[in-house]
């Protein structure tokens, strides 16, 4: 899209509403931004508005951006430094500034202050005509040139003396650090183009996100939001999902995107008839049928879609069928995402795909055909593969191997439960039981009979090592920093 | 209630959670022979470490296993002194 269509557009958070055509000639990041260009800069902004406005200038001038995770663990700071060879960083500038060793330590903040000394950062009218490369000095390395996408984009930065003139956009390298289960994050490699991959431009839609934009979850909203017409919503740092659904209904967001477990909570509030969604869009997580069929009945008139996507395989496909899982038939799909399943996991090949990884002892991150490994497992029944669970999320039983996603959805389908989590019960006799949490619907009240009808009917669902041993009630279910339900701990 | 009548209950309970048809039960009824299998019998500890406060399958100096039911219950009683 061409650059400068803020038009009225704002990014609202709870604390925050930061319009888009400011950026003409405002920035966040102080005196210190035309300082930033060209490096690799860690964004370590608590505050997603912020974190939003420095995103917006720091894409075409930076060389890298390194989306450190909100709540991120600053003693990891410096191993994400070095292997992402980060020589800045961007603070909250309501904070003191973190102990790093960096060449730069840029501030960020809100209001937008004015620009020092940029007599007119205006991309769209300036120099147009004059010849090409003017506006679009993309690093030859890029695999598919595309234009700045942030609107008003005043990351733009003249050369040095010898290029007097010239205004350099760089490919800037988006670095997400994935939220491993295990061992230190991994950092992703993308570009503008690889995140925008999967957009049409779709006008007149107002989005918003549960998640945080520093996930890709998030990411993908924010930018299709940049890209579009409209403004966006997200969520204020410890806003309840009440306050938030008042505040998107407010602001007529239609387009809401979250995991299952946010849409659960949804499910739970008293507010959810404050938003009347034409998207309900579900993505991080697997969507069981009872979670699609309860948000089609809360929500008729939308469509209700599950997303299939993570941060190294990219945007892979959406179902909007309102069932669990996706067509067998998409497998063999000649469409813009080429999928293959090995040993039972799916395999994902597509414009999104992550670039590679990067860091001390980073993996390959595409196999030898391009394609990246999900480690979800899926499982043909029919004309439908249904996701089962991670791999290396499996609980075993006495030698059998059941995932806790595939019992959840067992727990999940019974008309009294709202949500669920399994997890693993040591065991001296089979090394592990199946054991679950369940919230149930506003309403129900447990009791004893309630928790024998559920285990009862999970036994004719499952097969019985699979069907949990023991069940307790709680009134929540912990869920983590991106919106997923909190598998340890 | 008893450590006997408390793992006696238990066993009833699981056997019929899991669907298994019990062998009456008697002190010198071998386990392999009650009816229930490992998963009842793994779901029966688990229980009883709830119930009771005690795991005598997971304890070092418990290296015997039980072949019987009185077994089990004098396992339990050991473990509970």
């Amino acid at each position: 899209m061409e650059a400068g269509a803020g038009l009225g557009r704002r990014i609202a958070t709870r604390d925050w509403r930061v319009s888009l055509d400011d950026f003409a000639g405002a920035t966040s990041l102080g005196a210190r931004r035309p300082r930033l260009a060209g490096r690799s800069v860690v964004l370590a902004v608590g505050d997603m508005a912020k974190a939003a406005a420095a995103l917006i200038e720091l894409d075409g001038l930076a060389r890298r951006i390194v989306l450190s995770p909100p709540a991120f663990d600053m003693r990891g700071l410096d191993a994400l430094v070095r292997d992402a060879e980060a020589d800045a960083l961007v603070y909250d500038g309501d904070d003191a500034a973190p102990p790093a060793r960096l060449d730069l330590l840029a501030p960020c903040g809100l209001p937008l202050e004015p620009l020092a000394s940029s007599p007119s950062p205006r991309l769209r009218g300036e120099g147009r005509g004059e010849g090409p490369g003017r506006f679009h000095d993309i690093a030859a390395n890029h695999p598919a040139p595309h234009p700045n996408l942030l609107p008003a984009n005043a990351s733009v930065w003249r050369g040095t003396s010898g290029e007097k003139g010239r205004i350099r956009r760089l490919a800037t390298e988006w670095v997400m650090p994935t939220s491993g289960t295990s061992g230190p994050p991994k950092m992703v490699v993308h570009t503008l183009a690889t995140l925008t991959g999967a957009f049409r431009p779709a006008p007149g839609q107002a989005w918003a996100t549960f998640y945080d934009i520093r996930r890709y979850g998030g990411l993908q909203i924010f930018l299709r939001a940049l890209a579009g017409t409209e403004s966006l919503t997200l969520s204020g740092a410890g806003e309840s999902v009440e306050a938030f659904l008042i505040r998107l209904g407010e602001a007529g967001a239609k387009h809401i995107s979250g995991t299952p477990s946010h849409w659960r909570k949804v499910l739970m509030s008293a507010q959810a008839r404050r938003i009347e969604p034409e998207t309900v869009r579900l993505s991080g997580e697997i969507a069981d049928d009872a979670v699609l069929a309860a948000l089609r009945a809360l929500y008729p008139s939308a469509r209700v879609e599950h997303a299939y996507a993570s941060t190294e395989a990219g945007v892979a496909f959406a179902v909007g069928d309102g069932r669990a899982g996706f067509p067998a038939a998409l497998i063999d799909e000649v469409g813009d995402a080429a999928m293959k399943i090995v040993d039972g996991s799916l395999r994902i090949r597509s414009n999104r795909t992550a670039l590679r990884y990067i860091g001390s002892d980073a993996p390959p991150l595409r196999d030898a055909e391009g394609f990246v490994d999900s480690g979800d497992i899926v499982e043909r029944r029919g004309d439908r593969y249904r996701f089962v669970g991670r791999r290396g999320g499996i609980i075993n039983v006495g030698g059998a191997k059941i995932h806790p996603e595939e019992v959840e959805a067992a727990l999940n389908a019974h008309a009294a439960v709202r949500a669920s989590r399994v997890f693993a019960r040591p065991s001296p006799i089979t090394g592990a039981l199946v054991a679950a949490e369940v919230v149930l619907r506003e309403g129900v009240a447990a009791n004893d009979d309630l928790s024998r009808e559920i285990l009862t009917s999970c036994r004719a669902a499952l097969p019985a090592h699979k069907a949990p041993s023991f069940l307790r009630f709680v009134a929540d279910l912990p869920v983590t920093d991106g919106g997923k339900l909190a598998r340890h701990g | 209630m008893t450590t006997r009548s408390t793992i006696l209950t238990h066993i009833r309970d699981v056997a019929a959670q899991q669907g298994k048809t019990l062998a009456p039960l008697s002190d010198d009824l071998p386990l392999l022979e009650s009816g229930l299998d490992s998963l009842c019998f793994a779901i029966l500890v688990a229980r009883l470490e709830d119930a009771l406060g005690a795991d005598p399958f997971t304890t070092a100096q418990s290296q015997r296993f039980p072949r019987t039911i009185g077994e089990l219950i004098a396992l339990y009683d050991e473990a509970l002194v």
